[in-house]
């Protein structure tokens, strides 16, 4: 920018926030929030925001815009670290209140405003600028517009449920708040949400052609008012209700229901108490179990985020080895996501089955044909694998055999550039096993992508003994470059991932095998909160790559691969990929399942399986896989999609009690065998750091249904644990 | 001249050298398009020629691409290719045509450029995606259509649609049109029948010389003389195309007796099987001067010098190339002699074997060509497109000028011999050489 609007004075300076005045008598206020590379409302820029309207009143100025100083977006919404600090309702509820004279001072400004929006304008941000009269957005891919308060637990708090459908219709509203979805500048004009959407050049002359003209502010005009009728507005409240429980319980994810229940109340009350209602409403969600969890675990995905930083290169190639289904998936998704990506296979139909793939995924993820060409432009195939010399990160995917990966990244390590890090796939080989033929194994890592690549949010930085510190951070840098977020573990049999995997689908294969129904044994695990029961997930896998697995993690000795997994392999029953496996499959549906079990659960079977899922938990805590608690939740919550509302393994063992855990196991043992034996970890576990929230307000779980509402973010459907 | 000259070391007539060149197989159209746009193939070919080089493709100075007919949403292509394929924003880019010549001028305004100092590193070939030449609608139609678009009330409509005429409705290929004299009507095919009827060639030895290229090409295939010169490409319905598709590997002399001719029916002899194939293609050479070769590391392949250009008689463009070569062994003082291979671009059978003996011919010379009191001489078979032509490989117009300088690099290497020539004719009546010597 070469040109700047004209500033005549500056009558409000402070911390985060700036006004100046033009010499059009514009009041431009400006958000810069300091220290912080993206715009936050913690409770100190709010503060601020409050005391600067009285300057901004007495400049007297034509019209006031609200608009961002930073590039990355205008607000990103409150501060969630903030969240965190709520312990009763009451503090909750003073906490909010306190935002809401400042909105309704915006609002209530007797000049016209307008919040100008480049890049994401989210929950509490989106907020504030419904406050103003007016909505500009600039049509950059990046502006995105929304209250996702419902994926942490929580819903909006500042005046969004009031304000929202008064600007887009009822049922809209509803979808928004309820979804947490984001919308784009051109969707967000569709339904109303904004008033224009220009490119940075007509920003400025956009804001104050509304300012000089102050045209009346729209309103919702369509006839959604009617689903609010009296008697309708009930009905329409239980059908959604209905709607949501299939996606997710009440008792594990409240929030969307109270957004309900918030709505259908309005129908006895007066406009002016729907703030009211909605802060008591949120204040009670703040301090439940669910939203503090999800708040956790959002927060650690933020933590994870940042482990890359510091890092000395920023990656831009990747060369990948193996266009086998994850070497060419991974080249896919990272191709998509900026990096220019070397595909390298002697098998020329391997590659050219991948870019089939690519193109696919691609089309699914954008509909902009110019953003599919550069993708497909940047990925390139690579035969002779003439872009290991030019990667910043080359990655081996091959098949796994020891000594085909040692001779192939020996051969790429001579050719490797001055900073780039060399990284292997592997699930199951142990780095330090690879790494003999390396000359320098501290730039050597593993980088471990689960099944299938284009959803699931984690991988694992594996770590071997030799691996540097800067490798390591190489390689969550480069996670993180592909909107992955990075879990460094120790390298070990099954990393932590498969590992606290297996012994949970063994214990479901078990069930099966004593005669209870997949299906009795999939419900059982769904109730408790999993994406997927365990059975359909093995079937997914599929079922040869559980039994290499099982083999590998059994080599550590105890446990025992079940005798109906290897019968199935052997009958060439794999899986969804073959179109059976327990479960029958018909052009890729679940069918009934094919096993002879028919039986109930027994009464402890939900225990046995998470039993061992929480035991050995607890070995890969003692043996240090990882670095703390906090990263060990979150990892298994976005590898393995373990019930987020629990906040993750270690958490729920502090919710239950972890003296009652040792007691439940010790039983087990008793009845099914030695598997059950509580490792020795438990009597060292110290779980008084472990912030648990008392469960007041809800009763407890009414385990019925499963999946998400509460989170695209935090709930994949865990697809695979290769 | 662009200014950005990163590499460049100016001195005229110092040697340019080809670094290194990369193509697609060339693609035969079966009457229905392919999925590639031209950029498609040109950054086909490209990425893995770049990928391959110790520099990354910013490093490029200038890009230069031949064409002759790009796609409407292709507008300057070269800009389109060279950006996809990650070259600097800074980087110019620029589409040369020379009608069939496109690519061969491509290499040569490199060339210049860089003996002219304003570069040194030029990424420079020819593309065509032929099977993508768009149809048209007739000049009457769109007459008729502003019309109808004006024509308000039903009335006026109908009496619009009452002037249409079925026969406004056919549409133009401009196919076609690309492959006709502009100035003598004639067909590319018939210029090949001019040839035929002045120099006597019958149809059996056009047939003859078309099945040669096509058992050349099926044997450079079996022993992967393209193995350097090709990269595979990938469809986007998933097949790998990793060969020239022109090649008929059943082509017998009698299977090729029994076509019928296709420009000058019923009697003419020029036939689709003694004719170069429509096909798709693209090509890219990587050009620098001596400086960037040392300063990179590069190991050349060969070095090539400016083309020559000729005119002549559009009714016998096919001759172009007995002209060119002429020029360009005068200008570079080379004997005739000392050339050890030839590629002279297989428009069409006919074409090559009257340039064969164009050359050797003392008449043809002596009145034709200035100051050859004598015959050129005549290049022998085992010489002259080795490893099959435009007849077998198929002849992308764009693309082929690049194509017959890259393969006639590699010839060189293979066969540790030093200098070769190559040769294109040009619709229109032109004809262009280039000299390429190994290092």
């Amino acid at each position: 920018m070469y040109s700047q609007i004209y500033l005549t004075k500056t009558p409000y300076q402070g911390q985060h926030w700036r006004v100046d005045m033009d010499e059009n008598n514009i009041a431009w206020v400006t958000i810069d929030v300091k220290g912080s590379s993206a715009n936050i409302l913690s409770g100190d820029v709010l503060q601020e925001l409050g005391a600067l309207l009285p300057s901004l009143v007495a400049a007297d100025p034509a019209g006031a815009v609200f608009r961002s100083g930073k590039k990355s977006g205008f607000i990103a919404g409150a501060d969630v670290k903030e969240f965190t600090q709520f312990t009763t309702v009451a503090q909750a509820r003073d906490r909010i209140r306190a935002v809401r004279p400042i909105f309704m001072g915006i609002e209530e400004l007797d000049f016209p405003t307008v919040a100008q929006i480049s890049g994401f304008c989210l929950g509490g941000g989106l907020e504030l600028a419904l406050c103003c009269d007016y909505r500009v957005a600039e049509d950059l891919p990046s502006t995105k517009l929304g209250l996702p308060e419902v994926k942490l637990g929580i819903h909006p708090g500042f005046g969004g449920t009031v304000r929202l459908p008064r600007l887009v219709g009822e049922l809209t509203a509803l979808d928004l708040i309820l979804t947490g979805k984001s919308l784009d500048a051109n969707r967000a004009k569709k339904i109303g949400l904004v008033d224009w959407v220009v490119p940075a050049r007509h920003l400025n002359r956009t804001v104050a052609t509304l300012i000089e003209k102050h045209p009346t502010p729209r309103k919702a005009r369509s006839l959604q008012w009617l689903a609010a009728a009296p008697f309708i507005r009930s009905t329409v409240a239980y059908f959604l209700k209905k709607k949501l429980e299939k996606k997710a319980p009440k008792a594990q994810y409240p929030a969307p229901y109270a957004v309900i229940d918030m709505w259908q109340d309005r129908e006895f009350i007066e406009p002016w108490e729907q703030y009211d209602q909605e802060i008591d409403s949120i204040a009670k969600l703040f301090v439940g179990a669910t939203a503090q969890n999800l708040i956790r675990l959002f927060l650690q995905g933020e933590r994870m985020k940042d482990l890359g930083k510091g890092a000395m290169i920023k990656p831009q190639r990747l060369h990948v080895v193996g266009a086998g289904v994850m070497g060419g998936d991974i080249a896919a998704w990272c191709a998509f996501n900026g990096m220019t990506v070397s595909l390298q296979d002697t098998n020329e139909t391997m590659i050219a089955n991948t870019l089939q793939r690519a193109l696919k995924l691609f089309k699914i993820k954008t509909r902009d044909p110019h953003i599919i060409q550069a993708a497909m432009d940047r990925l390139i195939p690579d035969m002779s694998g003439y872009g290991v010399a030019k990667a910043d990160v080359v990655l081996e995917a091959i098949f796994e055999n020891l000594e085909a990966k040692q001779k192939l990244l020996a051969t790429m390590e001579a050719k490797l550039k001055p900073g780039a890090i060399l990284a292997t796939n592997t699930s199951s080989i142990r780095l330090e096993d690879i790494a003999k033929s390396l000359e320098n194994p501290d730039r050597f890592v593993g980088i471990h992508f689960f099944n299938p690549v284009s959803r699931m949010p984690l991988v694992e930085i594996v770590v071997g003994r030799d691996t540097s510190q800067d490798t390591v951070k190489a390689g969550c840098n480069f996670t993180t470059a592909i909107r992955r977020s990075p879990l460094p573990v120790k390298s070990g049999p099954g990393f932590l991932i498969n590992r606290i995997l297996m012994p949970y689908l063994f214990e479901g294969i078990k069930l099966v095998a004593e005669g209870s129904s997949p299906e009795a044994v999939d419900r059982a695990a769904k109730e408790f909160g999993m994406p997927m029961g365990p059975i359909t997930l093995v079937d997914v896998v599929g079922l040869d790559i559980c039994l290499s697995v099982a083999k590998i993690l059994d080599t550590s000795g105890k446990h025992i691969v079940p005798p109906l997994l290897q019968t199935l392999v052997d009958q060439k029953h794999l899986g969804k990929k073959t179109g059976q496996g327990f479960y029958r499959y018909d052009r890729g549906k679940q069918g009934s399942s094919q096993t002879k079990a028919r039986g109930k659960l027994p009464a402890d079977g939900s225990e046995r399986m998470f039993a061992a899922l929480l035991n050995e938990t607890i070995a890969c805590l003692s043996d240090w896989v990882v670095e703390d608690m906090d990263l060990l939740d979150a990892g298994v919550v976005f590898g393995t999609g373990f019930a987020p509302f629990r906040g993750g393994p270690i958490h729920y063992i502090a919710q239950e009690g972890k003296d009652a855990w040792i007691a439940k196991l010790e039983k087990l043992k008793q009845t099914h065998g030695e598997r059950f034996t509580p490792h020795p970890g438990w009597k060292n576990l110290d779980l008084s750091t472990v912030n648990i929230v008392e469960e007041k307000d809800h009763e407890k779980t009414d385990f019925r249904h499963n999946t998400t509402m509460a989170g695209k973010y935090f709930m994949r459907p865990v697809q695979g644990a290769h | 001249m662009n200014n950005i000259n990163k590499n460049s070391s100016k001195a005229k007539d110092s040697p340019v050298y080809v670094v290194d060149g990369c193509r697609t197989p060339f693609l035969t159209t079966r009457g229905r398009a392919n999925p590639f746009s031209a950029a498609d193939l040109a950054v086909a070919a490209g990425r893995p020629l770049l990928l391959r080089q110790p520099f990354l493709p910013d490093a490029i100075d200038e890009v230069i691409l031949g064409c002759v007919i790009p796609a409407p949403d292709e507008v300057n292509i070269a800009r389109v290719v060279s950006l996809r394929l990650g070259c600097d924003i800074k980087t110019p880019a620029w589409t040369v045509q020379r009608n069939c010549a496109s690519g061969m001028q491509a290499l040569d305004t490199a060339v210049r450029n860089i003996q002219g100092g304003h570069a040194g590193l030029i990424l420079a070939g020819g593309v065509e995606a032929m099977s993508r030449a768009p149809l048209q609608w007739r000049p009457k139609l769109v007459e008729w259509l502003a019309g109808w678009l004006r024509a308000r009330s039903i009335k006026a409509k109908l009496q619009s649609l009452a002037k249409l005429s079925l026969k406004d409705l056919r549409p133009v290929i401009t196919l076609l049109k690309g492959l006709t004299d502009p100035s003598t009507g004639l067909s590319m095919g018939q210029t090949a029948e001019e040839l035929a009827y002045e120099f006597a060639i019958s149809r059996h030895a056009m047939d003859q010389y078309a099945l040669a290229s096509q058992q050349r090409l099926q044997q450079a295939q079996k022993d992967g003389v393209f193995s350097e010169e090709i990269t595979p490409l990938f469809s986007p319905d998933g097949a790998v195309i990793k060969e020239d598709q022109g090649l008929h590997p059943n082509s017998s002399i009698e299977k090729l007796a029994k076509l019928k001719p296709v420009f000058d029916r019923p009697t003419g002899l020029v036939t689709a099987g003694n004719s170069a194939q429509i096909t798709d293609g693209a090509c890219w050479l990587l050009l620098a001067d001596e400086a960037t070769v040392k300063r990179l590391n590069l190991k050349p392949l060969g070095k090539i010098t400016p083309a020559s250009w000729a005119g002549l008689n559009p009714a016998q463009m096919g001759l172009g190339p007995v002209h060119a070569i002429d020029s360009l062994l005068k200008e570079n003082n080379t004997p005739f002699g000392s050339v050890d291979y030839w590629e002279i671009n297989e428009a069409f059978a006919a074409q090559v074997i009257a340039c064969t003996e164009a050359m050797d011919n003392q008449e043809y010379c002596e009145h034709e060509l200035d100051g050859r009191a004598k015959p050129m001489g005549r290049i022998a078979p085992d010489r002259l497109n080795v490893d099959g032509g435009a007849i077998s490989i198929g002849h992308p117009v764009g693309a082929s000028g690049a194509r017959i300088v890259l393969h006639l690099l590699q010839l060189l290497k293979r066969s540790k011999t030093k200098r070769g020539v190559a040769a294109i004719c040009i619709g229109g009546g032109q004809g262009g050489a280039m000299l390429a010597e190994a290092v």
